[in-house]
C-alpha cells in the first residue's frame, strides 16, 4: 500500500510536471498583458503533431523532435500574434476568450482534417522504455526523464527571470505596467518574445506529453483546462506558482483517478473551485 | 440662457425619452407574429422549431448576465442542465404534469444559481472565467458518476410527460411542443424584457458600463449581480426542463462544455445585451446546423471557429449591433 | 462655528516603502469650502482615497458626522452622504446622463433592485435627475450617450453624479482636470452655487482658482499636513512658497 502511495506521488508530481511544461508560458503571458488566450492548449497540440511528423517523416530522433516541436510552436505564435492576437489586447476579456476559442475549434478541425481522431504514437529511445529501480520502487524511466526536462527548464526560467536583461524586463511589466512603459520599456515588444517563448514551452510540452497522455486533435481543448487550472491556481505571472501549482494538480488528478476512479476529474475541478473561492488570486497570485 | 435651454428641453422630455426606450416597435410585434409561421409554412420542422425556441430561452438567460450585467460566463450548461434533469427526474418519479415541472426546475436551478453567485461576485477577469468554467465541469462529472440518479453516460430515460392543462397531448408532429415553448419562451422573454427595462435593469448596464464607478454612486453592485445570476440560472433551468419535457430524455451534453460554449456563440452573433439578438442568433445557429447536418460535427466547428474570430474582429456588436449602426448612419 | 462633519485623525498609509499619508488630521466644517493643495505627488488623491474607502489606512481613523466610518465600505460610506468625483472620468459611457443621474438617484432611494417595476414608474426619481442635469447645465444633452459629450460636460457629468447621491460632504478631486481655462472658470461658478450645507473639498492647481472659491486651504507635502490656514496666511506663509508655489510655477 505505501508502495502504491509512493508511486502514485510519483507519477503524480512527473504529471504535474508535464502540466507545468504545457502552462508556464501562459502564466507568464498573461502576467504580462492580462491577454487571455485559450488557444495555448493548441500550440501544445500543434508541437505534439509537430513531434509525430519529424519523427516519422524526417527520421528525426525524440530527442531532436522536441526542439523541433518547441520551434514550430515558437514560430506560429509568432506569426498569430503579429496578424491576429495583437489587435486584441486592448479589446476585453469576452472578445479574447471568444477569439481564442475560435481559434482552438479551428486548430482541433484541421488537426482532425489531417490527422483523422486516431491517437497518435511515438517510438521513444529504448533507454527511455521500462522502469527502473529506485529504493526497491520501480519507476517509469519516461516519467524521470520528464521529471528531469522539467527541472532543468524550470532552472533555466529561473535564472533567466532574475539575471538576464529580458527577464528584468519582464519581472518589470509584470509588476507594473504603466512603470515599466513609463521609463521607456517597450511592453509590446517584450510581450511579443515572450509569448513565443511561452508558446513554445508548450509545444514541448505537447512533444513530451504523447508519450504519457497520448495526442489527438481534442488535445488543445482538453489540456488547455488542465493548463487553465494551473494558472489560476498557481496565481498569474509567478513561474513558482505554476510549478507548485502543476504539481498539486498533477499530484491530485493521478491520486483522483487511481483511488477513486468512478469520480473521474470530478476532484481537480472541486479544487479548482474551491481555491479560487479562498484566493481568487490563485495560491501565489499577488494582483 | 439657462431658462431658454429648460424650455427647449423640459422634464416631461425627459420621460416622454425613457418612455420612447422601452416601448414596443413595429418590428418586435411583427417578430412576434412571425414566429406563428412555422405552423403554417414549414409543418416537418416544428421539432426544430421548438429546439430554436428552447437554445433562443437560454440564450436570453445568458444575454442577462453577459450582455447586460457583463459577467463572462463559460459554463452555463450547468443551470441548462439541472433544469433539465431536475424536470426529468420528478417526471421520472411519478410527477409528470409540465408547468409544475418548469417551476421545480426553475426553482432548484435557481437556488444553486444563488448559492453559486457568492462565488461569481468574488472574483473577476480569468478567476471569473474559471471558477464559470470549473463549475460547469464539475457538474458534468458529477452527473456522470451519479448514475444511480442520472443514467449517466445512457442519459435519462423514462420521462413521460403529461398532456399540458392535461388537454394538450404532445403529439409526434411538435404541434404542442412547439406551441409550449414558444409559449413558454415569449413569456420569458416579456418577464426578461421588463427586468431589462427597470431601474435594475439600469443598475446592470451601469455594473457593465463601469463597475469602478457604481460603489461611488452608492450602489451595493454585487447584490444586483447575485439577483440577477439567480434569476439567469432559474431561465436556464427553464430552458432545460423545456428540452427535457419536450423530447422526454436527458443526455449528459445537456451539461456540456460544448453547450455552454455555443450558447455564447449563438448571442455574440446575434448581438449582446438587446434580448433579439439571442433570439436571432438562435435561429441562425440551428437553422445552419440543420442544414449542415450531413457533415462531420469536428468540422461543424471549424465553420464555428472561423465565425467567432470573424465577429470578433468585424462584427464585436453581433448582426443587430451592426444593422443599428447602419440605420443611425442613415438618419444623422 | 459650524459643527465639524467630516474629520481624520492620524491618517497613515504606505505602499511599499513609499510613504503616502502621514498622520493625516483634517476636521471639515459643515458648509466647508475647502481646497486641497500640494506639489505632483504629494498624495492628495490618496487622502481622497482614503477617505472614501477606496483605500483602507495603515492607521488613523475617519469620521463622518460623529461615527466612524474608518471600516466601511466605498457604498456605505455614500449612502451616509460622503460622496466624491474623480480626477479622470469614471463614468458611463454607453448609458445618456439622464438615466446615469437616475441610476444614482434610484441607488440612494434603494430602487435600482427593483427589477419588477418600469423605470418610467419612478417618476420623482427621473424628475430629480433631471432637476440636477439642469441645475449643472446639461439639460440640453441629458439624452445622448455620454461618451459623446464634448469633454468639459463630462467632467460636469461627474459632479452631477456624486450630487444624484446628496451628499453632505462632497470630495472634489480636480473637477476642472483637463479642462480650458475659461470653462473651468464658469465649472467652479457651478460648484459655488451649490447648495451652502454642502461641505465641499477640492483638488485645484491654478492658484487664481484657488483664491478665488476656497475659504480655507489645506496644504499637503510628501503625504502630509504642511499648513492648513485662511488662503492669505497660506500665501503668505514662506514655507508654502518655498516647497509649493516656486515648483507649481512650472507647471
Amino acid at each position: 500500500m505505501l508502495a502504491n502511495i509512493a508511486i502514485v506521488l510519483f507519477d503524480g508530481f512527473a504529471f504535474g510536471m508535464l502540466l507545468f511544461v504545457l502552462s508556464v508560458g501562459l502564466s507568464v503571458t498573461l502576467g504580462l498583458m492580462n491577454f487571455i488566450n485559450l488557444a495555448h492548449g493548441a500550440f501544445g497540440m500543434l508541437g505534439g503533431y509537430v513531434t509525430v511528423l519529424t519523427m516519422r517523416q524526417l527520421g528525426f530522433p525524440f530527442l531532436l523532435a522536441l526542439p523541433a516541436a518547441f520551434l514550430g510552436a515558437a514560430l506560429m505564435s509568432i506569426a498569430l500574434e503579429r496578424t491576429l492576437f495583437r489587435r486584441l489586447y486592448r479589446a476585453g476579456e469576452l472578445n479574447q476568450v471568444l477569439f481564442t476559442i475560435g481559434v482552438v475549434f479551428v486548430a482541433t478541425a484541421a488537426a482532425t482534417w489531417f490527422f483523422g481522431t486516431v491517437q497518435q504514437v511515438i517510438i521513444v529511445p529504448t533507454w527511455l522504455r521500462g522502469s527502473v529501480d529506485v529504493l526497491g520502487l520501480p519507476l517509469t524511466a519516461y516519467r524521470i526523464f520528464l521529471i528531469v526536462v522539467a527541472l532543468i527548464i524550470t532552472a533555466l526560467l529561473v535564472f533567466g527571470i532574475e539575471r538576464t536583461r529580458l527577464g528584468a524586463q519582464i519581472r518589470a511589466a509584470v509588476d507594473n505596467q504603466r512603470v515599466a512603459q513609463g521609463l521607456g520599456l517597450d511592453v509590446e515588444r517584450v510581450f511579443g518574445v515572450t509569448f513565443a517563448l511561452g508558446s513554445g514551452l508548450a509545444g514541448l510540452g505537447g512533444g513530451l506529453a504523447i508519450e504519457i497522455v497520448g495526442l489527438d486533435p481534442s488535445f488543445g481543448f482538453h489540456y488547455l483546462v488542465y493548463v487553465l487550472i494551473v494558472v489560476s491556481v498557481g496565481g498569474l505571472g509567478s513561474i513558482s506558482g505554476s510549478f507548485f501549482g502543476a504539481a498539486l494538480i498533477g499530484i491530485v488528478d493521478v491520486a483522483g483517478k487511481y483511488f477513486v476512479p468512478e469520480i473521474g476529474s470530478f476532484l481537480i475541478y472541486l479544487l479548482l473551485v474551491a481555491i479560487l473561492f479562498v484566493r481568487p488570486l490563485g495560491l501565489f497570485g499577488k494582483r | 440662457m439657462v431658462d431658454t435651454t429648460l424650455a427647449r428641453h423640459h422634464p416631461d422630455g425627459a420621460h416622454t425619452w425613457l418612455k420612447r426606450q422601452s416601448r414596443w416597435s413595429v418590428f418586435e410585434i411583427a417578430f412576434w407574429l412571425a414566429t406563428l409561421l412555422p405552423f403554417f409554412l414549414f409543418p416537418t420542422y416544428l421539432t426544430l422549431a421548438s429546439q430554436i425556441a428552447i437554445a433562443a430561452l437560454f440564450a436570453i438567460s445568458v444575454d442577462l448576465i453577459l450582455g447586460y450585467a457583463g459577467i463572462v460566463t463559460l459554463g452555463h450548461a450547468m443551470f441548462f442542465g439541472l433544469g433539465a434533469y431536475s424536470a426529468g427526474l420528478i417526471s421520472v418519479h411519478g410527477w409528470g404534469e409540465p408547468l409544475t415541472g418548469l417551476a421545480f426546475a426553475a426553482a432548484f436551478a435557481g437556488l444553486v444559481g444563488f448559492i453559486v453567485s457568492f462565488l461569481i461576485v468574488r472574483v473577476q477577469h480569468l478567476a471569473l472565467i474559471m471558477i464559470t468554467l470549473g463549475l460547469g465541469l464539475l457538474t458534468y462529472e458529477l452527473a456522470n458518476a451519479l448514475t444511480w440518479l442520472t443514467g449517466g453516460t445512457d442519459g435519462l430515460r423514462g420521462i413521460r410527460t403529461w398532456p399540458i392543462f392535461n388537454q394538450f397531448r404532445f403529439d409526434l408532429w411538435g404541434y404542442t411542443a412547439y406551441s409550449y415553448a414558444l409559449a413558454v419562451l415569449f413569456l420569458g422573454f416579456l418577464a426578461s424584457r421588463r427586468i431589462v427595462n427597470s431601474s435594475f435593469g439600469l443598475a446592470l448596464r451601469g455594473i457593465r458600463e463601469n463597475v469602478r464607478r457604481m460603489p461611488a454612486i452608492g450602489s451595493d453592485h454585487r447584490r444586483h449581480l447575485q439577483t440577477i445570476y439567480t434569476i439567469s440560472a432559474a431561465i436556464a433551468g427553464i430552458a432545460g426542463a423545456l428540452l427535457a419535457q419536450t423530447t422526454n430524455v436527458v443526455a449528459l451534453d445537456a451539461l456540456s462544455f460544448n453547450r455552454s460554449a455555443d450558447v455564447v456563440v449563438m448571442l455574440i452573433l446575434g448581438g449582446t445585451g438587446r434580448l433579439y439578438g439571442a433570439i436571432l442568433g438562435s435561429i441562425i445557429f440551428l437553422v445552419a446546423r440543420d442544414q449542415l447536418a450531413g457533415v462531420n460535427p469536428q468540422y461543424w466547428y471549424f465553420w464555428i471557429g472561423l465565425l467567432l474570430m470573424f465577429v470578433v474582429l468585424f462584427m464585436p456588436k453581433g448582426i443587430l449591433g451592426g444593422l443599428a449602426r447602419l440605420v443611425v448612419r442613415r438618419e444623422p | 462655528m459650524s459643527p465639524i462633519v467630516l474629520t481624520t485623525d492620524g491618517l497613515c498609509k504606505r505602499f511599499g516603502s513609499l510613504e503616502v499619508a502621514r498622520d493625516v488630521s483634517i476636521a471639515l466644517p459643515r458648509g466647508a469650502r475647502h481646497a486641497l493643495i500640494g506639489p505632483n505627488g504629494a498624495g492628495k488623491t490618496t487622502l481622497i482615497n482614503l477617505i472614501t474607502g477606496q483605500l483602507r489606512p495603515d492607521a488613523g481613523r475617519i469620521t463622518l458626522g460623529g461615527v466612524d466610518v474608518t471600516a466601511m465600505p466605498v457604498a456605505a460610506r455614500v449612502r451616509r452622504g460622503l460622496t466624491r468625483t474623480f480626477q479622470i472620468n469614471t463614468l458611463f459611457p454607453d448609458l445618456t446622463p439622464l438615466e446615469a443621474v437616475t441610476l444614482a438617484v434610484c441607488e440612494r432611494e434603494g430602487k435600482a433592485g427593483q427589477f419588477w417595476r418600469g423605470l418610467t414608474g419612478h417618476r420623482a426619481a427621473i424628475d430629480e435627475a433631471f432637476d440636477i442635469l439642469a441645475q449643472l447645465r446639461l439639460a440640453d444633452v441629458a439624452t445622448r450617450l455620454t461618451r459623446h459629450l464634448p469633454y468639459g460636460q463630462q467632467r460636469l457629468l461627474e459632479i452631477a453624479l456624486a450630487l444624484a447621491t446628496r451628499p453632505s460632504v462632497l470630495l472634489l478631486d480636480e473637477p476642472a482636470a483637463g479642462v480650458p481655462k475659461d470653462e473651468s472658470a464658469m465649472l467652479f461658478n457651478v460648484i459655488a452655487a451649490l447648495p451652502q450645507d454642502i461641505t465641499i473639498l477640492f483638488i485645484e492647481h491654478d492658484m487664481s482658482i484657488v483664491f478665488t472659491f476656497a475659504s480655507r486651504i489645506i496644504v499637503l507635502v510628501a503625504g502630509a499636513v504642511l499648513i492648513e490656514a485662511a488662503p492669505d496666511v497660506v500665501s503668505g506663509d514662506p514655507r508654502v512658497r518655498e516647497v509649493y508655489l516656486g515648483q507649481a510655477h512650472g507647471a
